[in-house]
């Protein structure tokens, strides 16, 4: 009996791993900024250079960090689903405009409509290398006390927003 | 003449010669460091790619980053310690030994030693099981008689 059990039980062993790799994206490294400080930064907005946002003013809100860029193709299929989801006016939605120039990001913004509340140029990168970005776009959600809670790699999709993002958001506002 | 054409044709390769590719860094003994560092450092775009060798931007930018933090006075240990803090440990190739890593460390010589017994335990019991018998003469030709059967029934004989 134990001949047939036990290639059975290793097999099932073997099944719960493999069916688990297949579902797992291995780009996506798990971020070690979860759970700590949303870096700090001071930077222009993208409209206008002469004023700057730091998130130090956010303090007290739950608030999304969507680091985007004109030359980003994924960004594309995330602009819609972020369009509809400002409407909802669920929490203030900052964008980071990545290594981008500056009348491209306007351009893209004025074409596509502009979810944001406020969006910052990153004109050299230096905020997204501090906030561990390494593909656009990457969406972060930094609850009332400035800790990172979430971050998403890769577009925003209609699904993951309402299963994962909203409700953390919920939750997140509800403390 | 001829030879004089010959001659001309000989040098005209050196006019060919492309642009050479400019230093990044002004101080070779820094690039030499840095890109020894980048080869530690995997490409999270390519992924099974070094920094050093991917020409992905990403790349591209960390190891401008790491040359200016060379030349701010980093240590090599500095350096590495900032980029785990901003895309965590996978961004080496070789990582440390920690609680979260201690699994991924053990779990080799956990498996060679549950194999190693289970082989072990498997061959013991075997050497209880192989008893030697000897055959009478009856047994041989009951065997050979059998052997015979079933070759002559065989449908491909």
């Amino acid at each position: 009996m134990m001949r047939f059990i036990l290639p059975l039980v290793l097999f099932l062993i073997l099944s719960v791993f493999l069916y688990k790799g297949l579902g797992r994206d291995t780009r996506e490294v798990p971020s070690p900024l979860i759970g700590k400080a949303a870096p700090e930064f001071q930077l222009p907005t993208l409209q206008d250079p002469a004023k700057q946002f730091s998130p130090k003013e956010m303090l007290g809100k739950v608030w999304l960090l969507n680091v985007w860029a004109s030359w980003c193709e994924a960004c594309k299929d995330e602009h819609p689903v972020l369009m509809e989801f400002s409407m909802q006016k669920m929490l203030p939605i900052i964008g980071v405009d990545y290594k981008d120039k500056r009348d491209q990001g306007m351009d893209t913004l004025k074409n596509a409509g502009n979810p944001y509340d406020q969006v910052i140029s990153d004109a050299d990168g230096k905020v997204g290398f501090d906030y561990g970005v390494y593909g656009v776009p990457e969406t972060y959600v930094i609850d009332k006390t400035g800790i990172i809670r979430f971050k998403q790699i890769g577009p925003i999709t209609p699904e993951n927003l309402r299963d994962k993002l909203m409700p953390l958001i919920a939750e997140l506002q509800a403390k | 003449m001829r030879y004089l054409l010959i001659a001309i044709f000989c040098l005209l390769p050196s006019l060919s010669f492309a642009a050479v590719a400019k230093d990044i860094a002004e101080d070779p003994k820094i690039e030499m460091r840095m890109m020894h560092l980048a080869e530690k450092v995997r490409c999270l775009v390519c992924q099974s790619e070094p920094v050093s060798t991917s020409h992905s931007e990403w790349s591209h930018d960390v190891r401008n980053i790491m040359l200016q933090k060379m030349k701010e006075g980093a240590t090599d240990q500095q350096i590495l310690d900032m980029l785990v803090a901003r895309f965590g440990k996978s961004v080496l190739y070789d990582p440390p030994v920690d609680d979260e890593t201690a699994p991924l460390w053990v779990a080799p010589f956990v498996m060679l030693f549950i194999g190693g017994g289970l082989l072990f335990y498997q061959l013991k019991k075997r050497r209880g099981k192989v008893v030697d018998v000897t055959l009478t003469p009856q047994d041989q030709q009951r065997a050979a008689e059998l052997l015979n059967e079933t070759t002559s029934k065989d449908p491909q004989a």
